[in-house]
Parts: C-alpha cells; sequence; structure tokens
C-alpha cells in the first residue's frame, strides 16, 4: 500500500491553520510497540502529556483538597498572592486559587463533552458521506458546507443569550453540536480515498454490512488521524467556551476560566492592578490548549515517520 | 467557471436563508419565553395588567399572527432592511446601531487579517526545516493560537496601557476631541486602534506561521522537490516553488478560521472598549435586547459570507488549476 500517496494528501484536503490537522493517517498496521517506541522518545508528546495530565490532575482533584467555594466571599477584599491566600482574592474577596482549580474543572470538562460530541457527529457524517457516496454523500455534503460558513460563535452566542439557565454541560453539548462540520469534511475526504481500497471492495462482496466496514476496516486504517482531530476539537471547543464566557454567556452556576476573565474585566481589575485576578485562568487556557496542539505535533511525527527526524 | 460559481452561490444562498431561520427560530422555540420575561421585569402584580402587558408585547414582536404569517414576515422585515428597534439605545433603529460599529471593527479585522496572514506564512515558510528557528521560535507560535484573544487583549492593556502608560487602554479616541479629520484626532485614532489590532494581529499570526512551516515540510518532502534538488536546483528555488503551492491550503484554511476570527475581534473589541460590533453585542446582552443581538447575528453571518465568496474567487485567480478544471468543465 503506497504510504506515500497519503502523505502527500494533508497539503490538498486544505488543512493547514491552527483547526486544522495537517497531516492524515499513516496506516495503523505498524506493530503497537513501535509506535510506543517513538511515542516516548518524542519530547514534543511527551512534554505536550505531562502538562495536559498535570493540569487535569490540578482540576480533577485540586477543588477536593482545597475546599474553599469558589463563589462564596471569604476574605479581604483585593489581597495579593502569598500568605492565607496562594493566588490572592478578587475584588469581593472570593479565593482566586479556589475559582483557577473550579474552573480548571469546568474547562476540561467542555473540552472533553462538547470535542467528544464533535467527534461523534464529525465522524459518523463523514464516514457516512464518504462511504455511502451518491445522494447521501451529495446532502451531507450540503449540510457540512452551509455549517462550514455560519459563524458557529455568533449562532451560539444567540443560543446562550436566550437560555435563563445554562450549566457547562449545556454549553458543551452546544458546542459540540455546532463545531464538527470541518471534522466531518476531514474524515470524509480520508474515507474517501479508503474506501476504494481493495480490502474494502473484498469486505463489501463478502456481504458484511456497511457499518462493519465502516468500524472495522475503514475507522482502524485512520484512527491516529481520529485521535488527532479529537484533540483539536478538545482545543477549540475549550477556546469557544471561554469566548462565550468572556462575553457573559457563560454557566450562571459554577465557575470557569472564562468567566473568572469576565468578571475580572466587568470589575475593572485591570484598572485595579489586580493581575492575579486575570493572569491565572488566561495562562490556564493557554497552557492547556497549548499543550494539546504540540502533542498534535508530537503524534503527527509519531505516526509519520517522514516528519520524524530533525 | 459559471457553474462553479453559481454553485458556490447557491451553498452561500441556503446558508443565509438557513441563519435566517435559525435567527426566527431561536426566540421563538426556545425554553422559556422572554415576553415572560419583560412583563416580569416591569414587576406589575395587577392581572388585569399582565394580560394587557402581554397583548401588547405579542402585538409588537408580531406573535399575534399564525406561524407561517410571523415567518413571512420576518423576511418582509429583513429585505427592507427593517430589523426593528433597539432597546439598549431606544428609539435607535438596530440598522443605524450596526452602521456606526461596522467601520470600527472593519478597522480591526481587514488589516489584522491580511496583515497577519502575510506575515505568519512569510515567517512559516522561513522558519521550515531551519534547526534552531524551528526548535526556538515555533513554539511561541504554538503559545500564540493556544491564546484566547482576550486573554492576550487584557495582557496588552495591562502592561503597555496601564503600566507602561504608552497607549490609551479604551475607546476608540479621546473623548476630549470631537471626530474630525484633523491630525491630532487621527493620530488619536491611531493611538487606540494599535492595541486591540495587536492582540488580533499576533494571535493569528501563530496560527498562519505553524501552518505555513508545517505544510512547507510536506511540500519538501514531495517528489517535485526531490527531483528538483536532485538536479541541482539552488534551496531557495525549490523553496519559492513549495511555498507557491503551499499558499492554496492557506487560502482555504482563511475561510475556514473567519468565524474564529470575527469572535476574536468581538472580545477584543469589549476588552479596549471599542465601539464596534462585539461591544454592541455586549451591550445587548447586559440590556437583553434581542432585536440588538439578532441583527448582529446576520449581520456577521453577512459579512462571512461575503468574506468566503471574496476568498473563493482569489483562489480561482491564484491556482490555475481550478481555472483549468472550470474551464475544462464548462466546455
Amino acid at each position: 500500500m503506497s504510504q506515500a500517496d497519503q502523505i502527500s494528501l494533508p497539503a490538498e484536503s486544505g488543512g493547514a491553520a491552527p483547526g486544522q490537522p495537517a497531516a492524515p493517517a499513516p496506516v495503523a498496521a505498524r506493530r503497537g510497540g513501535d509506535t510506543l517506541y517513538f511515542a516516548l522518545r518524542n519530547k514534543k508528546l511527551v512534554g505536550g502529556l505531562i502538562v495536559v495530565l498535570a493540569l487535569l490532575v490540578l482540576g480533577v482533584v485540586g477543588p477536593l483538597v482545597h475546599t474553599n467555594s469558589p463563589t462564596e466571599y471569604l476574605g479581604t477584599p483585593g489581597q495579593s498572592p502569598g500568605g492565607e491566600w496562594l493566588m490572592g482574592t478578587t475584588m469581593f474577596g472570593q479565593d482566586v486559587l479556589a475559582q483557577f482549580l473550579h474552573g480548571l474543572r469546568s474547562t476540561f470538562l467542555v473540552g472533553a463533552l462538547g470535542g467528544g460530541l464533535a467527534a461523534i457527529v464529525g465522524m459518523a457524517v463523514g464516514f457516512v458521506a464518504g462511504y455511502r457516496g451518491g445522494l447521501v454523500d451529495e446532502v451531507l455534503n450540503m449540510l457540512t458546507n452551509i455549517l462550514l460558513v455560519i459563524p458557529t460563535l455568533a449562532v451560539l452566542i444567540i443560543i446562550a443569550a436566550y437560555l435563563k439557565v445554562r450549566g457547562v454541560m449545556v454549553e458543551a453539548l452546544f458546542i459540540g453540536f455546532t463545531s464538527w462540520p470541518w471534522a466531518a469534511r476531514a474524515v470524509r475526504s480520508q474515507t474517501l480515498t479508503l474506501a476504494s481500497r481493495d480490502f474494502v471492495d473484498l469486505a463489501r462482496l463478502s456481504g458484511v454490512p456497511t457499518w462493519k466496514i465502516i468500524t472495522r476496516d475503514i475507522a482502524p486504517n485512520m484512527s491516529s488521524y481520529l485521535f488527532m482531530t479529537f484533540i483539536l476539537l478538545f482545543g477549540g471547543a475549550v477556546l469557544a467556551a471561554a469566548t462565550l464566557d468572556f462575553i457573559g454567556l457563560g454557566p450562571t452556576d459554577g465557575m470557569s476560566l472564562g468567566l473568572m476573565l469576565n468578571n475580572a474585566v466587568r470589575w475593572s481589575a485591570l484598572q485595579l492592578g489586580l493581575w492575579w485576578w486575570f493572569v491565572p485562568p488566561g495562562l490556564g487556557i493557554t497552557a492547556v490548549v497549548g499543550a494539546l496542539y504540540v502533542m498534535n505535533v508530537g503524534l503527527d511525527e509519531v505516526f509519520n515517520p517522514r516528519l520524524r527526524e530533525m | 467557471m459559471r457553474q462553479y460559481f453559481g454553485r458556490k452561490l447557491l451553498i452561500y444562498a441556503l446558508t443565509f436563508f438557513a441563519a435566517v431561520t435559525i435567527n426566527w427560530m431561536i426566540p421563538r422555540f426556545m425554553p422559556g419565553d422572554p415576553i415572560q420575561g419583560l412583563v416580569a421585569r416591569a414587576q406589575v402584580a395587577d392581572p388585569a395588567s399582565v394580560d394587557a402587558m402581554n397583548a401588547h408585547y405579542r402585538n409588537l414582536f408580531g406573535l399575534d399572527v399564525p406561524v407561517w404569517e410571523q415567518y413571512m414576515n420576518f423576511w418582509g422585515a429583513l429585505l427592507r432592511g427593517d430589523l426593528g428597534l433597539s432597546i439598549w439605545a431606544f428609539p435607535t433603529p438596530v440598522s443605524d446601531l450596526i452602521v456606526r460599529a461596522i467601520p470600527y471593527t472593519l478597522a480591526l479585522l481587514i488589516p489584522a487579517i491580511l496583515l497577519s496572514w502575510w506575515a505568519g506564512n512569510r515567517f512559516g515558510a522561513f522558519a521550515a526545516r531551519r534547526k534552531w528557528l524551528d526548535n526556538t521560535i515555533l513554539p511561541v507560535g504554538y503559545i500564540l493560537t493556544a491564546t484566547p484573544y482576550m486573554w492576550l487583549a487584557l495582557l496588552l492593556a495591562w502592561s503597555l496601557a496601564i503600566v507602561a502608560g504608552i497607549f490609551p487602554v479604551s475607546h476608540a479616541y479621546s473623548f476630549s476631541l470631537t471626530p474630525s479629520w484633523s491630525p491630532e484626532f487621527l493620530g488619536s485614532l491611531l493611538a487606540h486602534w494599535v492595541l486591540p489590532f495587536a492582540s488580533l494581529f499576533l494571535v493569528m499570526f501563530g496560527g498562519w506561521a505553524i501552518g505555513m512551516r508545517n505544510l512547507i515540510i510536506y511540500e519538501l518532502e514531495a517528489d517535485y522537490s526531490n527531483y528538483l534538488l536532485a538536479l541541482g536546483a539552488r534551496g531557495k528555488l525549490v523553496r519559492d516553488y513549495a511555498f507557491r503551492n503551499a499558499v492554496l491550503p492557506q487560502i482555504t484554511g482563511l475561510a475556514l478560521q473567519l468565524g474564529t476570527i470575527v469572535a476574536g475581534a468581538l472580545v477584543t473589541e469589549i476588552v479596549f472598549s471599542y465601539p464596534g460590533i462585539g461591544y454592541l453585542i455586549l451591550q445587548a446582552i447586559n440590556s437583553q435586547d434581542f432585536f440588538l443581538l439578532q441583527g448582529v447575528f446576520l449581520f456577521i453571518v453577512l459579512g462571512v459570507l461575503i468574506a468566503n465568496f471574496i476568498i473563493d474567487a482569489v483562489y480561482t485567480l491564484v491556482d490555475p488549476r481550478t481555472r483549468v478544471r472550470l474551464q475544462g468543465a464548462g466546455a
């Protein structure tokens, strides 16, 4: 099977900017041990993974250890970091550390749920459109193209504005259902190249049902690509949620990093010089998303031998 | 050619239709009744007056006719350019508010998009496969693309405006000046423009640089590059060819990123209280001004569609292959 074919693909599939994985799926048929060997030696992958896992642990375990409420007014307002309040307090005397830990938790929740949902929808649409072809493809492709040009965030703003009560889960749900189109398109074009391969034809001739061909023959052959797509969707969902929260359409109950930024701006933390209120949340988001992107480059190098040396 | 653009236009027309329909549907089919909210805000206890107010609002929003008629009326008003009156800036029509805000948003967006795209592509192409540049500066690119627009804007506002005092923190011009074409006023406009522009530029720059760097690496692996090198061509020549091929997906990438970029501009405006579309959105949300919000939404969709169409046109100009294929298909 020609690897070279596959590797020259990404340039055409239109994936360049941060929103798209630049590499296709180089066949997963390689032995697992081999992949692991290169994975553990890839500094970008390991480094990114460490940062993401560390922040994940902080978000999951943090609120259990540091039990202060993120919303209650606990201390002296506007205290700088250090001493009793490790990361200072807000203008109202809320504990910034508690807000940060809870915010990290909802960041991961939105990313996993929203990104996961978008990945599932995108894959389903992409697989079906690419494998079935014909009218199904036409219709799904049209739908994808339409949703692709609608500015998603504007739609999210409208929806969120009409919701009186907003939770992190609902936010993730809406983000997931609106951010799948580019993934669908990418998966579709990958599926198209696989659908005409001999082993797929063979499966079809022997009467294997469609969904089985997709899950057994097509998906495994682009698993690395799918995984990288999920990572990018995860990052995208985190950024989208942060934007929504910042505009003031974030969760009405609970805390998120975007909401911290929103509060900080609304109560002029800038003018008052309360930098500890707005620096950590942005840093948290940047660290999570940046580490994910770097991890993706690492994964790309692991799965794609041509990128490996250097 | 005509067929290609016809197909594109059909997609855009359908998109606009979908957007208008979404815009019409959301307030009507969302859980929770906005009219109830409006009535509740008036805090009237007397049931008779509550009923009267309900009827008044239903009539005002045109909700007292059958659903399909409401939908037709919505389109009719839209085609007449009537987006309703703003509640936040009552009784200014929504369309007036938007027209007033548009120049500011475009003045930020267009230079930021074009310059960051150009500079990012150049820089990414330059850094690709150059060891230390690739290893030291590109991580910066990754951090930049991962940065939420509003956070970078906040950091710039805090460091360069508040702490260092080099640039003004907010608004589009100093309120001590009256808008005119005097050099003083233009200088003030420029000084207020620098920071929001810079924060948009930087985040986008990182994305384009990384995208280009990856694409160039793929192009340099391609057979034609190896062939050229084997023929003894200079590295510079090979890179030039690689660049021309790698630019094409970057154009498509720009079209795909437009929505995100616009969202970035909106939040940047909010940080700097820059009186563009983003600032309108914030006001609309804070004062529950749904007419304004929906008008802005339609405007953003329209803008993104037009930009997409321009990019399509540019793509066919830049890539001779699409042109040939189109003409072949048309003949």
